[in-house]
């Protein structure tokens, strides 16, 4: 059957609809960050970032950036009415202490037990880890967002993580650019799946079985450009 | 009591080769830049202080700032979480060169070995790192159920700080997201100075408001219309 992927944005869109209302929400830097423009209608989230703001807006217009306004990815912010400034200790105690509804990252591979690798590929080059292995531990629910592959085809959902791990047992769900995917008791379960994507072509691009619980729902998403 | 100091000359003037120095700030936000171009206007004219470690979030951006440190050679170490940022190459020319070391720390594990160091407390457990490279070596312990890595506190001899506002006896507020690691570096150093924006009579800043007490400060000094880190590297600026 005839099937186009998901583009970021459409991922990113499907990741938005599980925002809950009044939720302290971690968009990881870059890809996820994209999920917060397709907040649906109605629905209050709150952001948080590392460095030490709750409650951050749009974007600035350009030429009206205050360069001590920034988030993590040293983007600069607005506030929204009701938000809050700490320092990092208490910044990554929302994060650790349990007190994030969700946090959602990159990855280069998951695991099917929710192994996370999303900080370094190899051993070549200067090496950075940021707030990433701390913001796989604490939050209620923990996601990735990203394409089902690499771009060379290989599976990115996998047995066991080839790349240097970021945290162990983390992940609850991935939304991939052809499924929706949720990690329970050390498996891949299926929850959704594009319509004209038939199981064993999904299974195929997948590196670890994929678990049944029910038929899996068309992963169904608005045409965005 | 007045902690205040003469100039940013003054406030940098006793820090020796070797040591251990937390700088404030995160990416261009919070940073101390007058104070360290006044430690490296030193190192120029004295040759001194060399071989410095450096504990900052990042590995400097630009020319400018920590990244202007790096290029005159003053930093044998970096500790810090993300030093691959976009404006970065000062470090990452030395990185690749061998001729800087670097010590990487998860974030959050950053800001509490620092928090832990002013609160006196030697080691905690973590979650973070659990079953990655950056745990290896490192002690670990199950918590109910769970598994934990055992972190030492982190100190240093000199912090450099950047505050908004300061009384002469060291109590400090600060600017939207200019707080950042502030507060914890000048609870967790030796010997803290504060370069503020505005410096005012005790009194003069309201209790209720002030985020770091002035028990963790031991100089001061008024930097008014401060250059801000972000704006210099946008500016394409070379110290």
């Amino acid at each position: 059957m005839a099937y186009s992927k998901l583009t970021n944005a459409q991922i990113a869109w499907r990741a938005a609809q599980d925002l809950e209302d009044g939720a302290y929400v971690n968009l990881g830097i870059g890809f996820p960050e994209m999920i917060a423009k397709f907040q649906p209608e109605g629905r209050d989230v709150i952001y948080h970032t590392e460095n030490g703001v709750l409650g951050f807006g749009k974007a600035p217009k350009e030429g009206e950036e205050d360069w001590d306004l920034i988030n993590a990815g040293k983007k600069a912010i607005t506030l929204n009415p009701g938000a809050s400034f700490f320092h990092h200790a208490d910044s990554f105690s929302m994060v650790r202490g349990g007190h994030l509804d969700l946090a959602v990252l990159g990855a280069y591979q998951v695991s099917r037990n929710g192994d996370l690798a999303n900080w370094r590929v190899g051993t070549k080059g200067v090496p950075a880890v940021g707030g990433a292995m701390d913001l796989v531990h604490g939050a209620k629910r923990v996601a990735v967002v990203t394409d089902h592959v690499t771009k060379d085809g290989k599976p990115k959902l996998v047995e066991t993580c080839s790349f240097p791990l970021t945290g162990v047992g983390c992940v609850t769900r991935v939304y991939t650019s052809l499924a929706v995917v949720d990690i329970v008791d050390g498996h891949f379960v299926l929850r959704e799946k594009l319509a004209g994507l038939t199981l064993e072509e999904l299974q195929g691009v997948t590196g670890a079985p994929l678990h049944l619980e029910g038929d899996p729902a068309d992963l169904t998403v608005p045409d965005l450009d | 009591m007045d902690k205040t100091l003469a100039s940013p000359n003054a406030a940098v003037a006793d820090i020796p080769d070797g040591a251990r120095l937390m700088i404030g700030g995160f990416g261009g936000s919070g940073a101390p830049i007058e104070l360290i171009h006044a430690l490296i206007d030193r190192f120029r004219e004295t040759g001194s202080p060399g071989n410095l470690t450096v504990i900052n979030n990042n590995a400097g951006n630009g020319a400018i700032g920590i990244a202007a440190m790096i290029k005159a050679g003053m930093v044998g170490k970096m500790v810090c979480s993300f030093p691959r940022s976009s404006n970065a190459e000062a470090f990452n020319e030395r990185y690749l060169a061998g001729e800087i070391e670097l010590e990487l720390i998860p974030q959050g594990t950053l800001a509490e070995r620092i928090r832990a160091a002013g609160a006196g407390i030697p080691a905690f457990y973590t979650p973070t790192s659990f079953g990655t490279e950056l745990a290896e070596g490192k002690p670990v312990e199950e918590f109910d159920g769970k598994m934990y890595v055992r972190e030492r506190w982190l100190k240093a001899d000199y912090a450099l700080v950047k505050a908004e506002t300061g009384d002469t006896v060291g109590n400090l507020t600060y600017r939207l997201a200019a707080r950042n690691f502030n507060p914890l570096m000048a609870m967790a150093a030796d010997r803290t100075v504060a370069q503020v924006s505005q410096l005012v009579p005790p009194g003069g800043v309201d209790p209720e408001t002030v985020v770091t007490p002035g028990i963790f400060v031991d100089g001061l000094v008024e930097v008014s219309e401060p250059q801000q880190e972000e704006v210099l590297v946008r500016a394409g600026v070379v110290y």
